[in-house]
C-alpha cells in the first residue's frame, strides 16, 4: 500500500458500488451496434452448412435482384480468400500453420465457415438475400476425433500442410534442470515396492465462451483514419494486427472498442468478420455494420478447452509425489486464432500446482479438426491443466487410502517455503495455502459434512453426498514481457497509463488495458484517488479508443489490475514527481522540505501546504512557475511487470446426487481465495461468483456437442445449457491475504480464479458421492444421464444403450428436432 | 433477431381471427405468447406470410367458474394461472406445473392455449390438461365446437385444431381438495422437460380413492398413466404402495432418445417420478 495509508478517507479496500454499472445495466450506453452512421450499409455472411467442403460455384444471382441489396461478394471478390489472419503465438519453430482467410476461397473446414458476403441496406435485407445466395459445395470426409486425426492415413484438413499436426510442445524438467527426469522416477517407481503409479485419461470438452452481447463491428472508411468500432477485449492488438495482415499504414487506422459485453476469452480475436467487414466498408467506400446473431457466435466465435489429456503420477505409498507426466492433445480446430496454440502450453506451468513436485514432463500435441476454431476462454490452459491435476490428487489419495486433502497437505509448498521456484521454472512469490485451507474447512464444516456424508451412505439414502476439493493456484496477470519473448509469443506483457489533470482539478485517467464489464473504471478510480489523493468522483477512466489510448495490450489472463493497475500507480507516482517543484515554487519552499500526503504538498513541520487539484490550475495559468521545468504534471507510465501474479485457494464444494436419477444438485460450495490486497471486494466477490458460475458449468452443464458430420448441435442456447442463477446456489466466499511481491499494491490477479478452481472441485465431489456404489469416473459434463448411467454400469446394469446421435440442427427448441430441416439458418 | 418478411394482423374479437384466418390461408400464423413461435421465426424454420396477433382480444383472457367447471380463456397467461385464487382451489395441478415453465419472463408472455396448441410433447401443461380430463374449445368460421383433452393431442405438434380454427377456451372440471403435484425433471432451470409427471390425487382417511396422471415426453403426445391410476386406487398413501404402483408408469409409452436421455432412461424416469409425484400429491 501506498501514500495514504491509514488516512480516513482511503478508498482502497472501499466496497464502492461500480460507477459504470448504471450505463451499462440499463443499456443507455455505446454499444458497438447501437452505432449509426449516415449511409451505414449492413453485412450478412453467408456461411458453410458442412464441416468440410470444396467450393465448386456460387451463384449470387439471386441475391443480387433483391431490392435493397447493394452488392454481393464472393470471397476472391474482395481478396478475402488471400488474407492471412494472424496467429501472434508460434509456439514452436516448425508449426504448421495454415492459412487463415476471412471468407473461404476454394474449401470450407468447418461448418459456420464464411463463403460470401451480402451487403445491403438494412441488416433484414442482407439476411432475406443471403439465403438466396446458392454455394455449389463437394463434400470432403469431416475430421473430427482428435486422436483418429493423427493417425497414419487420416482425413487431413489442410492437405497442403500434410499433417493434422499443428505443433508439439514439450517441456521436461530434467532436461531443464529444474528437476529429475520423469522417465526415470516412472521407471524407478515401476520396480520400487514402496511407490504406486497413477495413471488417469481425462476429457476436458469443448465450451463455447458465452459472451452477452453477440460481437458486432462497424468501419467508417471515410473519417480521417480509417475507424473501427468492435466489440473486442482487444482494441491495440487489433489495430497492430490490421495493419500488419493488411498491409494498412497503422497511423491510418483507428480501433475502438466502445462498452463491450462480455468477452472471457471469446474477444481476444481479430476475426475474419472483422476483415470482411473492413473490406466491404473500403470496396463500397461506405460504412458498413456487422452484427452476429446468437447463433452465429455459437457457430463461429471461437471456443474454448477440448482436450485429451494423458496422466501418470508416480507417489510413495506414505504419500509423496515423486514424478507427474503429463501428455495432451488439444483440438485447435480447423485454424489457429490468435493465441490458440499457445492456450494448451500455459497449462505447462500449471499441472504442478500448488505442489513440490520432483520431476515433471509435460508434452502437448496440437491437432486440426474440421471444428470451430478454439482459443482463449476464461483461464486459458490453466482451468484444463488445474482439473487434471486436481482430479488427479483425488484419484492417487484413493489408491493410497489416504485423506485427500492430507494429501495434497503433505505435497504443497508451506508458507515458510516461499517464495519458492517450481519444477516448471515459475517462482512463486507468496501464498499461504495452510490458511486458506484451515478457513475453508471450517466454513464448509468439512469434517460436519465428511460425518453427514458416511450417515447417509450408511443409510443408504437416495441422495447421497460428495465433497470435492480443490486447492489450486494459478499464474495471472499476463505478463513479463521477457517470459513471453521464450515462449515465442509475439507481443510483450507490459501495460501503460496516462494521467491528464485538468485545469478544474479533476483526473482524466488513460488506460491501455479494455474492460468488457470487470468494473475497471471503479476499481481504477479508487487507486488514483488514493494515488493523488483526489476525490473518487473527480477521476475519470478512459478507455478503449486508440486516439485516446494510442498504447496499450488490453484485457485477458486477469492482468488489469495487476498489470495495468500498476502502470496506473507509476503514472500517478509521476504526476506528484512533477508537481513537487511547482508545489515548492508556490510555498517558497525546498522541495526536500515538501511531503506528499491526502492530495497535498505540505511544508514539513508547518501547516503551509497546497493541494494538487490547486497545482493543476496553476499549470494551466502558467503565470508563475519555476525556470527551467515545463508547466505540466500530466504523466505517462508503462510498467513491465517482473513476475506472474499467483493467487491461490481453497474450494470445497459438496453436492447431492440422486441415485435413482443421477440428478446433482449443489448442496454447498465454500472458497476462500487469496488474491492479494483487495482494491473493492465487491468487485473481487463479483468476479469470483462469476467466475465460479462458469467453471461449475463446465462441470454440470455445458458442452460443445457436435454431430459425426462435424455439425454443431449445441447452436442455441436452449441446446448449450448455460446455468442461470436458479441453477445454482449462494457462494460463501472469502479471502485470505498474502499480498505479492511483485508489486507496489500487493495485488494479484481474480478475474479467472473462479472459473479455473472450480470445476475439479465440482466433478470430485460428483464422483465422491458416489464412488461407493462402484463408478470410477464420468465425463464432463456431469449430466444427470451420465450419472445414472454410470451407477447403472457399475452396479452391472447396461444402460446409455440406445443414445443416439438422433440430436439435430436447432434440437432441443422443445421437441421440434424432428420437423426440422438440415443445416437450419442462423 | 430477423426473421423472414410477414404481414401482422391483430384482431380485437374473436370473430375477426376467425375472419383472418380465412382470409391468410394456409400461410397464416397465429401468435400467442410468442415463445415457441418467436424462436422458430428467429431460425427462420417457418416463414409465414401472415401473422395473426391474438394478444388483442380481450375476450379470450382470464379464468371464471361456471357450474362444476373452471374455465381459462386461451390467452390468459402462464403468470396469471399461476396466480389464480379459483385455479388453486380447484385445479391445483395446473397451476403446480404452469410455474415450472422456464422462468418469470417466459411465463409472463407465454399463454395456456399458446402452449396446448403449440403441443410440443417436452412442454409441460398437456400432460395436466390430459390428466385432469380438461375441454377444448375450439372456434372456427362455423361456429365453436368441444374436443376432449383424449382426443385433442394427435400427435407431435398437432392437435384437433383444424385449419381456420383457433383455440379459444380451456375447460377443467373441478378436483376441489385433491392434492397436485408436477415433478419435472430437466438438466436446467429454464430447460425444457427431460420427462415429467402430473399427477393429481384424492386421498380420504389416509387412502387415495381417485387418481389422474400424465406423462410429459413419454411419447409424441402426452400419455395417460391409467395402469399407475387404477392400481393407486384403494391404497394407502404409503411410499412402499405408490412406489410399487408406479412401476406401471412407463406402459403404453414410446418414449423418444436423445443426448439427455436414451428411452431406457426415459421409461426409468418416468417410473421413480411417478411415485415421487403421487407421494407429493397425496402428502
Amino acid at each position: 500500500m501506498t501514500t495514504t495509508e491509514n488516512t480516513p478517507t482511503q478508498e482502497i479496500g472501499r466496497d464502492r458500488r461500480r460507477k459504470e454499472d448504471r450505463r451499462l445495466i440499463t443499456g443507455r450506453t455505446r454499444w458497438t451496434d447501437n452505432q449509426a452512421l449516415t449511409g451505414l450499409l449492413h453485412i450478412s455472411i453467408v456461411r458453410s452448412p458442412f464441416a468440410h467442403a470444396d467450393i465448386k460455384g456460387i451463384d449470387t444471382s439471386a441475391a443480387k435482384q433483391v431490392p435493397g441489396v447493394v452488392a454481393v461478394y464472393s470471397a476472391a471478390d474482395l481478396g478475402a480468400d488471400q488474407v492471412q489472419l494472424p496467429c501472434a503465438w508460434p509456439i514452436t519453430k516448425d508449426m504448421k500453420a495454415p492459412q487463415r482467410p476471412a471468407l473461404a476461397g476454394s474449401r470450407v473446414n468447418f461448418a459456420g465457415e464464411g463463403v460470401a458476403v451480402v451487403v445491403a441496406r438494412s441488416a433484414a435485407i442482407a439476411k432475406d438475400a443471403a439465403e438466396l445466395v446458392e454455394v455449389d459445395y463437394s463434400e470432403l470426409e469431416p475430421v473430427l476425433d482428435m486422436e483418429e486425426a493423427l493417425k497414419d492415413g487420416a482425413t487431413l484438413v489442410h492437405p497442403e500442410i500434410g499433417t493434422n499436426a499443428n505443433a508439439q510442445w514439450v517441456f521436461d524438467s530434467g532436461e531443464a534442470g529444474s528437476g529429475g527426469s520423469v522417465a526415470e522416477a516412472l521407471k524407478k517407481a515401476e520396480s520400487d515396492d514402496d511407490q504406486i503409479i497413477v495413471r488417469r485419461r481425462f476429457r476436458q470438452q469443448r465450451l463455447v465462451p458465452v459472451f452477452m452481447e453477440p460481437r458486432s463491428t462497424v468501419v467508417d472508411p471515410n473519417a480521417e483514419q480509417l475507424t473501427m468500432w468492435s466489440s473486442t477485449q482487444v482494441p491495440h492488438i487489433l489495430k497492430t494486427m490490421l495493419a500488419l495482415t493488411l498491409g494498412l499504414p497503422e497511423h491510418k487506422i483507428r480501433v475502438i472498442a466502445p462498452d463491450v459485453g462480455g468477452g472471457f476469452g471469446g474477444k481476444i480475436a481479430v476475426a475474419p468478420e472483422e476483415v470482411v467487414t473492413l473490406l466491404v466498408a473500403q470496396k463500397t467506400g461506405k460504412p458498413v455494420k456487422w452484427t452476429e446473431t446468437r447463433s452465429e457466435s455459437l457457430l463461429t466465435a471461437h471456443h474454448g478447452r477440448d482436450q485429451v489429456q494423458e496422466l501418470a503420477m508416480s507417489v510413495t505409498k506414505d504419500g509423496r509425489i515423486t514424478g507427474l507426466d503429463v501428455r495432451l492433445i488439444a483440438d485447435m480446430g480447423a485454424y489457429l486464432g490468435l493465441v490458440g496454440p499457445g492456450v494448451p502450453i500455459l497449462g505447462a506451468f500449471m499441472f504442478n500446482a500448488i505442489y513440490k513436485i520432483p520431476a515433471y514432463r509435460f508434452d502437448c500435441t496440437n491437432v486440426f479438426t474440421t471444428k470451430t476454431l478454439t482459443d482463449a476462454y476464461r483461464g486459458a490452459g490453466r482451468p484444463e491443466a488445474t482439473f487434471g491435476i486436481e482430479r488427479l490428487m483425488d484419484e492417487a489419495a484413493l489408491e493410497l487410502g489416504m485423506e485427500p486433502l492430507e494429501f495434497r497437505e503433505k505435497n504443497w509448498i508451506k508458507h515458510e517455503e516461499f517464495p519458492f521456484t517450481t519444477v516448471s521454472t515459475l517462482t512463486y512469490d507468496t501464498g499461504n495455502y495452510e490458511a486458506a485451507t484451515a478457513q475453508a474447512k471450517q466454513m464448509f464444516d468439512y469434517d460436519g459434512l465428511r460425518r453427514e456424508q458416511q450417515e447417509r451412505r450408511r443409510r443408504g439414502d437416495v441422495k447421497q453426498l460428495g465433497i470435492g476439493i480443490s486447492t489450486f493456484t494459478e499464474m495471472c496477470g499476463l505478463a513479463p514481457s521477457r517470459v513471453l519473448g521464450s515462449l515465442d509469443y509475439g507481443a510483450g506483457g507490459w501495460e501503460t497509463a496516462s494521467i491528464r489533470m485538468q485545469p478544474t482539478g479533476k483526473a482524466e485517467v488513460v488506460v491501455g488495458v479494455s474492460p468488457h464489464g470487470q468494473g475497471h473504471e471503479t476499481a481504477f478510480s479508487q487507486i488514483v484517488a488514493d494515488q493523488l489523493g483526489v476525490p473518487f468522483e473527480d477521476v475519470e477512466i478512459l478507455h478503449g479508443d486508440t486516439q485516446s489510448s494510442y498504447k496499450g495490450l488490453d484485457t485477458y489472463g486477469s492482468r488489469s489490475l495487476a498489470v495495468g493497475g500498476i502502470a496506473v500507480v507509476k503514472a500517478a507516482e509521476k504526476v506528484v514527481e512533477k508537481a513537487k517543484p511547482i508545489a515548492a515554487h508556490m510555498l517558497e519552499a525546498s522541495e526536500g522540505d515538501l511531503e506528499f500526503s491526502g492530495g497535498k504538498f505540505t511544508v514539513k513541520g508547518t501547516d503551509k501546504g497546497v493541494g494538487i487539484q490547486d497545482i493543476a490550475l496553476a499549470v494551466f495559468a502558467a503565470h508563475d512557475y519555476p525556470e527551467g521545468i515545463e508547466p505540466d504534471i500530466d504523466a505517462h507510465a508503462t510498467f513491465d511487470p517482473e513476475n506472474f501474479s499467483f493467487p491461490h485457494g481453497t474450494h470445497l464444494c459438496a453436492v447431492e446426487v440422486d441415485t435413482e436419477t443421477g440428478f446433482v444438485e449443489m448442496y454447498k460450495y465454500v472458497c476462500v481465495d487469496d488474491v492479494g490486497n483487495v482494491i473493492n471486494p465487491l468487485i473481487v466477490e463479483g468476479q469470483v461468483h462469476g467466475g465460479l458460475a462458469q467453471g461449475i458449468a463446465q462441470a454440470l452443464y455445458e458442452e460443445a456437442a457436435y454431430d459425426d458430420q462435424g455439425t454443431l448441435l449445441s447452436g442455441t442456447l436452449v441446446d448449450y445449457t448455460l446455468p442461470s442463477a436458479a441453477d445454482l446456489i449462494s457462494f460463501d466466499t472469502a479471502n485470505t491475504t498474502t499480498a505479492s511481491t511483485t508489486n507496489p499494491l500487493g495485488v494479484k490477479g481474480v478475474g479467472e480464479a473462479g472459473t479455473i478452481a472450480s470445476t475439479p472441485a465440482v466433478v470430485n465431489s460428483v464422483l465422491d458421492a458416489i464412488r461407493h456404489l462402484g463408478v470410477k469416473d464420468i465425463d464432463m459434463p456431469t449430466t444427470p444421464y451420465r450419472v445414472w448411467t454410470a451407477i447403472q454400469n457399475a452396479s452391472g446394469h447396461a444402460g446409455r444403450a440406445d443414445e443416439a446421435n438422433v440430436a439435430s440442427p436447432g434440437a432441443g427448441l422443445g421437441s421440434t428436432a424432428r420437423d426440422m430441416p438440415e443445416g437450419g439458418n442462423l | 433477431m430477423i426473421p423472414a418478411q410477414f404481414d401482422y394482423v391483430r384482431p380485437t374479437t374473436v370473430d375477426e381471427a376467425v375472419q383472418a384466418l380465412r382470409d391468410g390461408g394456409d400461410d397464416a400464423k397465429l401468435l400467442a405468447g410468442g415463445q415457441s413461435l418467436l424462436p422458430v421465426l428467429r431460425l427462420r424454420m417457418a416463414d409465414p406470410s401472415l401473422i395473426i396477433d391474438l394478444g388483442g382480444i380481450p375476450e379470450l383472457k382470464g379464468v371464471r367458474e361456471e357450474g362444476n367447471e373452471v374455465v381459462v380463456g386461451a390467452m390468459t397467461s402462464h403468470y396469471d394461472v399461476t396466480r389464480d385464487d379459483t385455479l388453486r382451489q380447484h385445479v391445483a395441478l395446473i397451476g403446480e406445473a404452469t410455474k415450472t415453465v422456464a422462468d418469470p419472463q417466459v411465463r409472463h408472455r407465454g399463454t395456456l392455449g399458446g402452449a396446448l396448441a403449440h403441443a410440443d410433447p417436452a412442454g409441460d401443461l398437456a400432460a395436466p390438461a390430459l390428466a385432469l380430463d380438461a375441454q377444448f374449445v375450439i372456434a372456427g368460421s362455423g361456429g365453436t365446437r368441444t374436443v376432449a383433452a383424449a382426443d385433442f393431442f394427435e400427435d407431435y405438434f398437432t392437435t384437433a385444431i383444424g385449419e381456420g380454427e383457433l383455440l379459444t377456451e380451456i375447460r377443467f372440471p373441478k378436483y376441489t381438495g385433491w392434492g397436485a403435484r408436477y415433478e419435472k425433471f430437466n438438466r436446467v432451470a429454464q430447460a425444457w422437460s427431460i420427462v415429467a409427471v402430473a399427477a393429481t390425487v384424492k386421498v380420504d382417511g389416509g387412502k387415495i380413492t381417485d387418481a389422474r396422471i400424465g406423462l410429459t415426453n413419454m411419447a409424441g403426445t402426452p400419455v395417460r398413466a391409467r395402469g399407475v391410476e387404477s392400481a393407486l386406487v384403494g391404497q394407502s398413501a404409503s411410499e412402499d404402495t405408490v412406489r410399487q404402483a408406479a412401476q406401471a408408469a412407463a406402459e403404453g409409452t414410446s418414449p423418444t432418445a436423445d443426448a439427455d436421455a436414451g428411452s431406457d432412461y426415459r421409461e426409468h424416469l418416468a417410473r421413480v417420478l411417478t411415485g415421487r409425484a403421487v407421494l407429493a400429491a397425496a402428502g
